[in-house]
């Protein structure tokens, strides 16, 4: 039997690479990584997943790019970034450096675009996986998101994993606006893709009724924080029961390790803390720290043995109360 | 926290904050978490510190106007309430080395982030004069204050309920020439700030501006306080107001185009820089 006090295995997979725990950054929500490294050693995290790099630098959208809504956030940043070059040259060798383990978002919008930035990071050290940002306009079909689309994003994915080298894993991010979001990441699996991030912010919009004007200067906005952990749950709950051998990494309104822990029973083997992040900078270890003692307040000696725990049919023991030597079978 | 009180219009709230105010220079700001901890509001609040003390191994003064739910939770916190501050962030006002005159100008309650200032200005033996400015009478913060710290203080309202009937901008060239100013420090709305580096170019004085933009984190990761700033490269860049400001020098900051992405920004949709990487120009 388990010796009461005894920690958690809280390792994971994300494919074949070996997380030291399941808490990572969202996509765009961490900087550079050198400002969330003021408040803690970002080391000690899962994984550091970057903002979404594009080839050339982005300025981003016109401000105001944030509007609060109840329990959450719509934000158009609008990919804001350095570009390929300078993320090569100081932010990801500056995230090495402090020992995290880089997962760097890649958004494009073409084909060839995914594919120049694969070739860029395919000789770059210090890439743990890349994870394929879907929700960016399609210049070759009137600027429809990828994510939409289950053909367009199988391409991208597969483009990204014909180039990347073997032992990267390639993580494709979907969107929960999709009409069919099991589609496209079945999809997306087909195309090569090793793991599957979700979700995606949803578009959302707010209008100011004092100016009586869309709040955003872009109009509409990705929803995030509490708000949206619902459709995560979901999302992962529908994915995950159609494809359950694939990798999946959870985000969506994580600001708890109760919020994690949900994410993981739907099938997240591990949950990224993103607009947390903006409440509370230590959110990611702190979800961290949360979710070990909620596992072990319930007697999982393994993180893995919590992962799509809910699919269980009903009246089913938990799996990790399966202990082979004491069976009488 | 320690004290809770009224100053006009405004919310004033002391915070026992020993790391904060150990480290903290004139011009650094803090961020507040607002609504407790099952809050359904994500994004914190920013707010200027208006003092810092020794006593209780150290305090923190912030004053705030209450303009939506998460300042009005604020204002009705009590004394022994705990709040979540990060801080102190930012860049701070740069102070020059030799004693030089210097006008404080301050609109609204951005005045408050000008007294830590003043003291530390006349410790090294600056010259400090204020120009404080509002709509209203009871808008206009650190009045008293201002007249006992400064060589001279000019108070200016809109609707001439206090001192001149005008603009800070209006007041500020006669200040400057009577006091024989070296240099302008500005706090306030963001019209205000561009008026007074119209001022400050006409006089050929340096301006140091502190902006106040819309965050949600006051950290640096949630990209969405940026303006476009020029930078030592001559180069445009939408920098964020929390980490790269929120002080600036005032001809830096591109005013004009404070909420829109600048043609010829790096990175700028269509603009040089995006045209040598494939297909960007529409990206997301």
């Amino acid at each position: 039997m388990r010796t009461p006090g005894m920690s958690v295995d809280m390792r994971t997979y994300l494919a074949h690479v070996e997380l030291a725990n399941p808490i990572t950054t969202a996509a765009g929500c961490a900087g550079s990584g050198a400002e969330l490294a003021q408040f803690f050693d970002v080391s000690r995290l899962g994984a550091v997943v970057t903002r979404s790099i594009t080839m050339a630098p982005r300025a981003g959208r016109p401000t105001p790019r944030l509007a609060e809504t109840p329990s959450g956030l719509l934000t158009a940043v609008g990919l804001q970034g350095p570009g390929v070059d300078a993320f090569l040259a100081a932010e990801l060798p500056r995230l090495a450096e402090r020992g995290a383990r880089a997962v760097v978002s890649i958004a494009g919008g073409s084909v060839a675009e995914y594919t120049a930035l694969a070739r860029r990071l395919a000789d770059a050290p210090g890439v743990t996986a890349v994870e394929v940002n879907l929700s960016c306009p399609n210049v070759a079909d009137l600027g429809r998101v990828f994510a939409r689309d289950p053909a367009a994003s199988a391409e991208v994915v597969a483009a990204v994993r014909a180039t990347m080298r073997y032992d990267v894993p390639v993580v494709a991010k979907l969107a929960p606006d999709a009409a069919d979001i099991v589609a496209v990441a079945r999809a997306c699996v087909d195309g090569g893709a090793d793991a599957l991030a979700l979700i995606n912010t949803p578009l959302g919009m707010a209008i100011d009724v004092d100016t009586m004007r869309p709040a955003l200067a872009a109009g509409t906005g990705g929803l995030s924080g509490p708000a949206v952990r619902p459709l995560a749950v979901r999302c992962l709950w529908q994915v995950h029961a159609a494809l359950p051998g694939v990798p999946l990494v959870g985000m969506g309104g994580v600001s708890t390790g109760r919020d994690a822990l949900e994410l993981v029973l739907a099938g997240a083997c591990a949950v990224a803390v993103g607009t947390a992040l903006f409440h509370d900078p230590y959110a990611g270890l702190r979800v961290l720290r949360e979710l070990e003692d909620l596992l072990k307040e319930r007697g999982f000696e393994r993180f893995a043995d919590a992962v799509g725990l809910a699919h269980r049919p009903p009246g089913a023991a938990p799996r990790h109360r399966t202990d082979l030597e004491e069976s009488p079978l | 926290m320690l004290t809770t009180r009224r100053v006009d219009a405004y919310h004033a709230l002391t915070v026992v904050a020993p790391g904060i105010a150990e480290r903290f220079r004139p011009g650094h700001f803090v961020t507040v978490a607002v609504g407790g901890p099952d809050t359904s509001m994500p994004a914190r609040r920013a707010f200027a510190v208006h003092d810092v003390k020794p006593d209780y191994g150290g305090t923190v003064e912030l004053v705030f106007a209450v303009r939506g739910r998460g300042t009005a939770w604020l204002a009705e916190r009590r004394a022994r309430d705990t709040l979540d501050i990060v801080g102190p962030l930012g860049r701070p006002f740069p102070v020059p080395r030799d004693p030089v005159g210097c006008v404080l100008a301050g609109g609204e309650y951005g005045s408050a982030s000008l007294f830590a200032l003043a003291d530390t200005l006349q410790q090294r033996g600056c010259r400090v004069d204020f120009v404080l400015g509002a709509a209203s009478a009871d808008r206009v913060f650190g009045a008293l204050r201002a007249r006992r710290m400064g060589e001279t203080t000019t108070l200016t309202t809109e609707d001439g309920s206090l001192g001149l009937r005008g603009r800070v901008t209006d007041a500020l060239p006669a200040v400057i020439a009577d006091a024989r100013a070296d240099v302008i420090y500005a706090c306030g709305p963001m019209a205000m700030l561009r008026g007074v580096t119209a001022v400050a170019a006409e006089f050929d004085i340096p301006v140091q501006v502190s902006v106040e933009e819309a965050m949600a984190c006051g950290y640096g990761v949630c990209m969405t306080c940026v303006l476009p700033v020029i930078d030592d490269d001559g180069v445009t860049r939408m920098v964020r107001a929390c980490v790269e400001g929120p002080v600036f020098r005032g001809e830096r900051v591109r005013f004009e185009d404070v909420g829109t992405i600048p043609f010829d920004a790096l990175g700028a949709p269509g603009g040089r820089a995006q045209e040598g990487g494939a297909h960007t120009r529409n990206v997301g």
